[in-house]
Parts: structure tokens; sequence; C-alpha cells
């Protein structure tokens, strides 16, 4: 019996393995070879050992790019949980409309991201922002900002961006992790004399916790590996300031073609995503067995 | 809900609530305007006088027009549909049954293989687009559907399996057994038990397959070049930027009317979606 169990197993996982191997595992090894020689586009390259990453170290737009990848999936990470498990808190209560506000609040999700931030690109247009004439009109500013011309702003700007983008995603998630905590410990902590404060901290936080961590785990895995927001709003300047790993990659790849340090600065991202996903593995295991 | 004055509940909740809702919109808001606006009122600066953001006195529809017979805009929306639909539907058909085999059956390194999957789920695109692209260009499959068709499914299969395992694992396993008593074999109890049952959980890994391949931006813009080959988000930024100059009608039309596909799909099954995506991060 385990025998055939054994046989249809293998043939229902077949398909799955092929893909991935083809596409997943084969690329991830090839990826290791390129960054170990010199190829070019067109050309095959040899083998030069570390000379890619020795290289990339050294550039000060890599370092610049891995800092700010750092500090963007740091800052942006803190915004998103707070703000989108406030946002799950209002939800989690009763009001009229409830339906439509939770399925409006998802757009900035669901709608392709490169889209929706090219409206974030006109909104910051230097000579045309909709936030200029705002400020303006509230007589904070009298000159114009230049939301994407200066480096730090940009960086902001960006993460402003990914903020808006990733806190539905959070909120609905909580949300859903939310509903499950049952309303009688609310109940009984009240009768105890518990606050509101006290209430979510000692009653709903802890049983928020693992749905929490999941979420900011994939979500860190995501915004640290960002391509999209970078390339359409700034395309990494001004001056190469607003790099991050995979839009340096690009840049250095796809860009000049120089594959074998496209790859380098690509698995530069390996180490610390690995950490991330072994730290997943492992808290996943751990209230599984609880 | 909070007992008490009127106000607190104004202050604690309507009032961020109000906030939420309007930063969380107002981008889409102005999508629309601006792609209603004529190009005389488009293109005045934030301290003219007559700036007028939240509204026009005349709306046109010359962007649409110019987006939809000046571009390959068309074309565009045709390729992602059908690359979309294809990747979506082998991702389903890979992602239900090796779903079924982790959460079903019995075999030596089930855990490990289920472990497996969930860390290639982990892998982001921008990890190996480079010898991704050099992979695709020895299949010769480059500039053609295909590169991604056969691509997407490496970060959708993943999630399919996974959101499946966590299916297949609350239908009772005797409904199974039921009908293997009955004479059914073990396929046919798949097939024609566990299979119809699933049907809201395969809706869900679907969708949310669907719209994640809508979005997908970094693989069509390496591995595709020709302009009649692009798909929505890549054409909207690749072919109607043009240099430093930007024609910010056109391109907001495209974007809005490029999300309309997504926002059906979703309007429709919301709930769907919801387990879909709520399901993909905790398994």
């Amino acid at each position: 019996m385990l025998e055939r169990e054994g046989a249809l197993a293998f043939w229902l996982l077949v398909p799955t393995l092929a893909l991935l191997t083809l596409f997943i595992a084969y690329p991830f090894v090839r990826g290791v070879w390129l960054s170990l020689t010199n190829a070019v586009v067109g050309e095959p390259g040899h083998f030069i050992g570390l000379r890619n990453f020795t290289k990339i170290f050294d550039d000060s737009i890599f370092r610049t790019a891995a800092l700010n990848t750092f500090v963007y999936t740091g800052v942006t990470t803190v915004f998103k949980l707070a703000l989108g498990l406030w946002l799950a808190l209002l939800l989690n209560r009763h009001f009229r409309g409830k339906a439509w506000v939770r399925a409006f609040i998802l757009l900035p999700f669901i709608i392709p991201t490169v889209l929706s931030t090219l409206a974030w690109k006109w909104m910051f247009d230097p000579t045309f922002s909709v936030f200029n004439w705002l400020f303006w009109k509230l007589s904070i500013i009298n000159s114009r900002i230049n939301w994407l011309g200066d480096p730090e702003l940009a960086m902001a700007s960006i993460m402003t961006v990914n903020v808006w983008r990733g806190v539905p995603f959070y909120a609905i998630s909580l949300l859903a992790g939310l509903q499950t905590i049952n309303p009688d410990l609310h109940e009984a902590a009240a009768i105890d004399g518990a606050n509101r404060w006290q209430r979510f901290w000692h009653v709903t936080w802890p049983l928020l916790l693992p749905v929490t961590m999941v979420v900011v785990l994939f979500s860190i895995i995501q915004t640290f590996a960002d391509f999209q927001l970078v390339y359409v709003l700034t395309g990494g300047g001004p001056a190469n300031a607003t790099h991050l790993f995979a839009t340096y990659a690009y840049q250095i790849g796809i860009g000049t073609g120089l594959l074998s340090e496209g790859a380098a600065i690509s698995l530069a991202m390996f180490p610390a995503l690995l950490l991330v996903v072994v730290f997943q593995l492992w808290y996943i295991r751990r209230v599984e067995n609880r | 809900m909070i007992e008490g004055a009127k106000w607190k509940k104004w202050l604690w909740f309507y009032l961020p609530m109000g906030m939420f809702i309007l930063a969380l919109l107002f981008p889409f808001y102005w999508m629309l305007v601006t792609t209603v606006r004529p190009d005389s009122e488009l293109y005045r600066p934030w301290n003219h006088p007559l700036y007028s953001p939240f509204w026009t006195s005349h709306p046109t529809l010359e962007h649409v027009k110019n987006l939809l017979y000046e571009t390959l805009f068309g074309v565009w929306m045709w390729n992602t549909m059908f690359i979309a639909l294809a990747a979506t539907l082998i991702s389903l058909f890979c992602g239900v049954i090796a779903g079924y085999a982790l959460a079903r059956l019995k075999f030596r390194y089930a855990g490990l293989l289920g472990t497996a999957i969930f860390i290639t789920y982990l892998v982001p695109q921008t990890l190996l687009f480079i010898p991704l692209a050099d992979i695709i260009r020895d299949y010769r499959i480059g500039d053609t559907p295909w590169a991604l068709i056969l691509t997407y499914p490496t970060f959708l299969i993943p999630f399919c399996t996974w959101l499946m395992m966590g299916y297949f694992k609350t239908i009772p396993k005797e409904l199974e057994e039921c009908a293997r008593i009955d004479g059914a074999t073990r396929w046919q109890a798949m097939l024609y038990i566990v299979f119809p049952i699933a049907v809201p959980g395969i809706l869900s890994a679907g969708i949310f397959a669907f719209t994640l391949s809508w979005n997908e931006f970094i693989y069509a813009l390496v591995f595709l070049s020709s302009p009649e080959q692009k798909t929505v988000p890549v054409g909207v930024v690749s072919e109607l930027i043009r240099g430093d100059v930007f024609f910010w009608g056109p391109l907001m039309a495209g974007a809005l009317i490029g999300s309309v596909p997504v926002a059906i799909v979703y309007s429709f099954f919301v709930e769907y979606y919801v387990t879909g995506m709520t399901g993909s991060v905790k398994g």
C-alpha cells in the first residue's frame, strides 16, 4: 500500500518538481557559477574566482545600494506594521459599509504595482505635483519641493509609496488573525478590570503574534528584494543614490551587460534572505509544535 | 465598540478611518482625473492660479483614444491576459496535484519536499533574473510569451501548492475512505470526491495567481524586447515614456485601463481573493 501511494505521489509531484528544478534550482546554480566568471552579454567568460565580489564590495554605489536596502526594509516594515495593525483594529469593529471599506482598502495591493507607482510619480512631479499645491495652499511651503530630485527626499518618497502599497496587505492579514481571537477572552479581561490598552497588550497581541511574525517575515523578503518602485520612481537616481540591490543588479547586469557582475550583486542579497527564511522555518516549526 | 461621548467615536474611529481611506484611494482618483483632463489643463504648474486639482470642467477622452489607437496598448492587454491565464492554469494544475500528494499521501521525503517547495516560494524574482535571462536565451524562448508562461509558475506553483495543502487537510479523510470501500480507486476518489469539494480553494489560488501574474514586472522587462510582445506593465513604462518626455494623459489612461481586468476579477471574488492572500502567508 505504501509502495503504491509512493508511486502515485511521485507522479503527482513530477510536474512541480520539474518546473522548479528547471527554473529555480538550475538558475541558482548557474547564477553562482556566473558570478564567479567574467561573462558579459554574448561572451561566456571564464572562471575568475571571487573577483566580482571583491570588486563590488569596493564599489561605493554598491555599498550605498546595500545600505539603502537595509534602511528601506527596516523603516518601511515598522511603518507598515504599525499602520497596518491600527487599520486592522479599526476594521475589526462593527460598522456600516464594512464589507465595502474592506474591499476598497485592498486596492493598492491588488492593482499592478508599476501602474499605481506611475500615478505616484505623476503626483511627485516637480512642476505639477499635487502635494506641492496642497502644501502651498496650506501655507507650509512657498517654493517647490523636488520630491524625487534630492537623494534623501527621494528615498523617503519611495518608502512612502512602499508603505502605501503594503499597509492594506498587513491590515487584511492581521484582521484575519484578529477574527480568530475569541471575544470571550476580552470580556473576561475586562471583567477583571483590564483597560483597553492592557487588554490589547496582554490578550490581543500575544495571540496575534504568530500571524504577525509570518506576515512581517514574508513582507521583509518582498521588500528587501524590491525592484519596481525604485525602477519607476527614480531609476536609482539622482546620481545612483537610491539604488537597491535589485535595481543596481539590473543596471549593471542588463543595462551595461556585465552579466557576471550583475549576478554577483543579485547574489549579495542571498545571505540576508537565507537568514530570514531559516528564521521563518524555525518559527513556524516552533509554533506548530507548541 | 466604544461607549460614551459621540465625539470620542469620531476622534478615535471615523477620523482615522477616513484618513486611511483617503490616503489609500487618492492615487486612483488622481489617475482617473488625469485620464479625462485635457492637456491644456494638465500642464499647469502647481502654483498656477488656475491649477484645479480635483476636478476638470472640460472632461475629454482624447488620452484614451490616443492610447488605444496610437499605441500597442490593445496588444499588450491581450498578451498579458493570455500569459496570465496560461501561467495560472499551469500553476493550478501542478499545485493542486502536488498539494494533494503532500497533504494526503504517505511517502518518504514528504516533509522534506514540502519544506523545499516552501523555500522556493520565498525566493524573490530579483535573485535569479540574470541567470534566468541566460537560460531563456539558451532554450531559444526569449522574446516569446513562453519565456513568461514557463517562468511565472516558479513563483505561482509553490504558493498554489501551499494553499491547496492547507485546504486538502480540512477535507475529512473519511469521505475518501467511504468512496474506496464502495470500490473507487484512489485516483477516482481524488478526482471525483476530493477535487470537487476543493473548488473554493482552487478558485482562491487561481484568482490570487492571476493577479500576481498580471502584476509581474522584472521577468517581463528582461525576457521580452519587441514592443508587440510586451505585457501591460512593461509596455506602459517602456513604450509610453520616450526618453525624458512623459505623456501623462495616455500614461494615466494606460494605468487605469491596465488595472481594470484585475479589478474586475477582484471585485467578483473579493472573499476568495482574501482567503488566497491570507492563506498565502499562513500556509
